[in-house]
C-alpha cells in the first residue's frame, strides 16, 4: 500500500518545486499545481476504493512498527476526508488562475496553497498525535500567511488576530499532548487509546480532553471562539476563503475532535452522555448565534464567514447526537457544506473580480450579467439551506433522523427551524446582488472561474441525486470507522502485524 | 562598521562556515546536526551583512539565491525519503548500509538528511534575515 505517503508527499514536493519553477517558467506554475491537485483527487478516489475492502491500512514510516515509529493509519474516515479536501483543492486551483493574476508574487501563493494542502492531508491520514500537531501547524501557519496575502491593512489585521487566536489553540493542543505523553509515555494514537483505558475516566482524563476540545473549538471557530473567522476568511483571496471555510476548519477542528473523542478516548453517548450533551449545546449555540449575526452583515464574504460558523454547528450537532445516523449525518454534512460553502466563496471571488467590491449595498443587478456565477450561487444556496435533491438536504435529513432515533424529537424540529436563518441570510445576498435591478459594471466571469464553479455545482447535484451510493460507499463506512471506538487500536496493531 | 570589525569578520567567516559544515556532517555522531549547523552557516552570512552593511550585497540576487537553496534543501530531504520508497519499497526507509558506528560513513541516510536540513535551515534563516534587512529598501521603493 505504497500510495499512502503520496497524499502529503506530492503537495509537499510540489510546494518546494514551485519556487524553482517560478524562476524558470512562471506560466507553468498554474498547470503544475492543477495537475498535482488532480492527481490528489485521483489518489483520493483510489484510496476510497481500497478502503471498501480493507477496513484499515497502516503504513509504517521507514518500516518502524507502530508503538515506536510513526504510522499513517488510513481508514474510511480518512479516505472520506482526503476525497473532500482534494475536490476543493482542485476547484480552488482551477479558479486561482485568473483570480490571482493581479497579485504580485504568484509563486508564493501557489507554494502556500500546496503547503496548506499537505498539512490538511497529513492531519487526516496520520496515526500519531504529535505528527498530527506538526501537520496542523503546517496547515495553520500557511493559512496565516495566505490570509495576509493581499498585505492591505485590513488583511494584515485579520491575519494577526487569526494568528493569535489560532496559536492559543495550537499551544493548548501542544500542552495537552505533553500531559498525555507524560501519563502514557507514547504518542501513537492507538497506543494512547490502549493506555487511556487503564487510566479510566479520572479528572486527568477529562482535563486533557477538555484542553483538546478547547483547542479544536478555536480552530473550527465555535461560538464563543469564533471572532477571528469572520475577519480572516473574508480577508483571504477567494480560492483560499473557499478552502478555509469549506474544509480547513473541519479538518483542523472537526476531524481531529471526532477522531480523538471516538477512537482515542473511546467515548460514546452510552458511556459519556454529559459530554455529548455539551457537544449538542455548543452546536446549537453556534447555529443560532452566528446565524442571527449573519443576518445583519453588509459584506458579501463576511456574511458567508458567519454562515460558516453557523453551519459547522450542524456538524457538531450530528456528532453530539452520537448514534449511527447522527454521526453519518455529521460526516455527510462535512461533504455537503464543503461543496456548498466552497462554491459560495468562489462566487464571491467571481463577483469581487468583476466589480472590485464586496459591499452588498453597492452591488446590484449582476444576475443577468454574470449568469453562471448567479446560478452557481443559487445552486450552492439551495444545497446549504437543505432543499432536495441537493446534497445538503440529505445531510440535514440524516442528522434529523439521528435526533429522532436518539429520542430528541425537539432537536430535529429546532435544527430544521434554524434552517430559516440560513435561508434568510442567503436570500439577502441573492436579493441585493443578483435580483435587484441596478447598474453595477461587471464583465462575465473568466472561463477557468466558471469551470471551477460548474465543477462544484455538478458535484452538488450528482452527489445529491446519488445520495444512496454516497451513504453506502463513502459516508457510511466513515461513520462506522468512528463508531468502532476503541476497536481502532486493535485494528491499527492488527493491520500493522499483517503488513497492510 | 570600523576597519577592525571588517577585517576580523573577513577572517572569521571562513572558519564559522567550516564549523557549521562540521556540525552538519557530524550530526549523526556528535551533538548538533542539520538544524544547528544550518543556523551557524546562516550566521556566517549574517555576520558579513552586519559588518559591511546591506549596501555591500545585492539583496535581490541574494534573496533569489537563498530561496533557491531553501527549495533545493527541502527537495533533497523529500528526495531522500522518496528514494527509500522507490529503491526499497518503504517511505523514509533507511536503505543505505549502516556502516560501523561512530565512523563518518555510518547511519545510512541520516547524514544525507542532515545535509538537506542544513541547506534548508541555513538558506531559510538567511532569507528571513534578508527580508528583515530589506524592509527599508521595500518601503522606499
Amino acid at each position: 500500500m505504497t500510495f499512502i505517503p503520496l497524499f502529503f508527499v506530492l503537495p509537499l514536493a510540489a510546494a518546494f518545486i514551485i519556487p524553482i519553477l517560478g524562476k524558470i517558467a512562471k506560466s507553468l506554475i498554474w498547470i503544475f499545481v492543477t495537475l498535482v491537485s488532480f492527481a490528489l483527487f485521483v489518489l483520493a478516489l483510489y484510496g476510497a476504493a481500497v478502503t471498501q475492502e480493507v477496513p484499515m491500512i497502516v503504513y509504517q514510516m521507514g518500516n518502524w512498527p507502530p508503538p515506536l515509529g510513526i504510522v499513517m493509519a488510513f481508514d474510511s474516515f480518512s479516505a472520506f476526508m482526503t476525497l473532500v479536501i482534494s475536490m476543493l483543492v482542485f476547484a480552488g486551483s482551477v479558479f486561482s488562475l485568473r483570480y490571482i493574476s493581479h497579485y504580485t508574487g504568484q509563486w508564493k501563493f501557489y507554494t502556500l496553497y500546496m503547503l496548506i494542502t499537505a498539512g490538511m492531508m497529513g492531519i487526516v491520514i496520520t496515526g500519531d498525535l504529535f505528527n498530527m500537531f506538526v501537520f496542523l501547524e503546517i496547515a495553520a501557519i500557511s493559512s496565516y500567511a495566505l490570509v495576509a496575502f493581499g498585505v492591505d491593512a485590513e488583511e494584515l489585521e485579520a491575519s494577526f488576530k487569526y494568528m493569535v487566536m489560532g496559536e492559543v489553540g495550537g499551544l493548548t493542543f501542544l500542552l495537552a499532548i505533553a500531559l498525555l505523553y507524560a501519563k502514557t509515555s507514547t504518542l501513537n494514537l492507538a497506543d494512547i487509546s490502549n493506555s487511556l483505558q487503564l487510566v479510566g475516566h479520572t479528572p486527568f482524563f477529562w482535563l486533557v480532553l477538555g484542553m483538546m476540545l478547547l483547542a479544536f473549538s478555536i480552530k473550527s471557530a465555535f461560538v464563543p471562539f469564533h471572532s477571528w473567522l469572520p475577519d480572516a476568511h473574508p480577508a483571504a483571496p477567494a480560492p483560499i476563503s473557499s478552502l478555509l471555510s469549506g474544509i480547513f476548519i473541519k479538518v483542523l477542528g472537526m476531524y481531529t475532535a471526532a477522531r480523538i473523542i471516538f477512537n482515542v478516548f473511546g467515548l460514546s453517548r452510552a458511556n459519556a452522555p454529559a459530554l455529548f450533551n455539551v457537544l449538542v449545546g455548543i452546536g446549537l449555540l453556534s447555529i443560532a448565534f452566528a446565524g442571527v449575526t449573519a443576518l445583519s452583515q453588509k459584506d458579501y464574504k463576511r456574511l458567508l464567514g458567519y454562515s460558516s460558523v453557523s453551519q459547522v454547528g450542524y456538524i457538531m450537532l450530528g456528532f453530539g447526537i452520537g448514534n449511527y445516523y447522527g454521526v453519518a449525518g455529521a460526516i455527510f454534512y462535512i461533504l455537503a457544506h464543503a461543496l456548498a460553502k466552497g462554491l459560495l466563496f468562489l462566487t464571491s471571488g467571481s463577483v469581487v473580480n468583476a466589480t472590485g467590491t464586496r459591499d452588498l449595498t453597492k452591488l446590484a443587478g449582476l444576475g443577468e450579467k454574470m449568469s453562471t456565477t448567479a446560478w452557481s450561487f443559487r445552486f450552492g444556496s439551495m444545497s446549504l439551506i437543505g432543499l432536495p435533491p441537493f446534497v445538503g438536504f440529505f445531510a440535514k435529513w440524516l442528522i434529523c433522523l439521528g435526533a429522532l432515533k436518539a429520542g430528541f424529537g425537539w432537536l430535529a424540529v429546532v435544527a430544521i427551524a434554524l434552517s430559516v436563518l440560513t435561508l434568510s441570510y442567503l436570500l439577502k445576498i441573492e436579493n441585493s446582488v443578483f435580483m435587484k435591478k441596478g447598474k453595477t459594471q461587471a464583465a462575465k466571469a473568466p472561463f477557468t472561474m466558471r469551470i471551477a464553479m460548474v465543477f462544484l455545482v455538478v458535484l452538488i447535484i450528482v452527489l445529491g441525486i446519488g445520495f444512496q451510493s454516497v451513504i453506502e460507499f463513502i459516508v457510511g463506512p466513515a461513520a462506522n470507522a468512528l463508531l468502532r471506538g476503541l476497536e481502532y487500536a486493535n485494528l491499527v496493531f492488527g493491520s500493522a502485524a499483517v503488513g497492510f | 562598521m570600523s576597519l577592525i570589525v571588517k577585517t576580523v569578520t573577513t577572517i572569521m567567516i571562513g572558519f564559522i562556515f567550516i564549523y557549521g559544515a562540521y556540525i552538519i556532517l557530524h550530526g549523526h555522531l556528535t551533538p548538533g546536526g542539520g538544524f544547528a549547523g544550518g543556523v551557524i552557516i546562516a550566521g556566517a552570512f549574517i555576520l558579513k551583512i552586519l559588518a559591511f552593511g546591506s549596501e555591500a550585497i545585492d539583496e535581490k540576487k541574494s534573496e533569489m539565491g537563498s530561496s533557491i537553496f531553501e527549495s533545493v534543501g527541502a527537495l533533497l530531504f523529500i528526495g531522500v525519503a522518496i528514494a527509500g520508497l522507490v529503491l526499497a519499497g518503504t517511505f523514509f526507509l533507511n536503505f543505505l548500509p549502516k556502516g560501523i558506528p561512530l565512523h563518518l560513513w555510518s547511519a545510512g541516510i541520516i547524514p544525507f538528511c542532515n545535509i538537506a536540513i542544513g541547506i534548508k535551515v541555513g538558506a531559510g534563516l538567511f532569507s528571513i534575515f534578508l527580508a528583515l534587512a530589506a524592509v527599508k529598501y521595500v518601503m522606499t521603493d
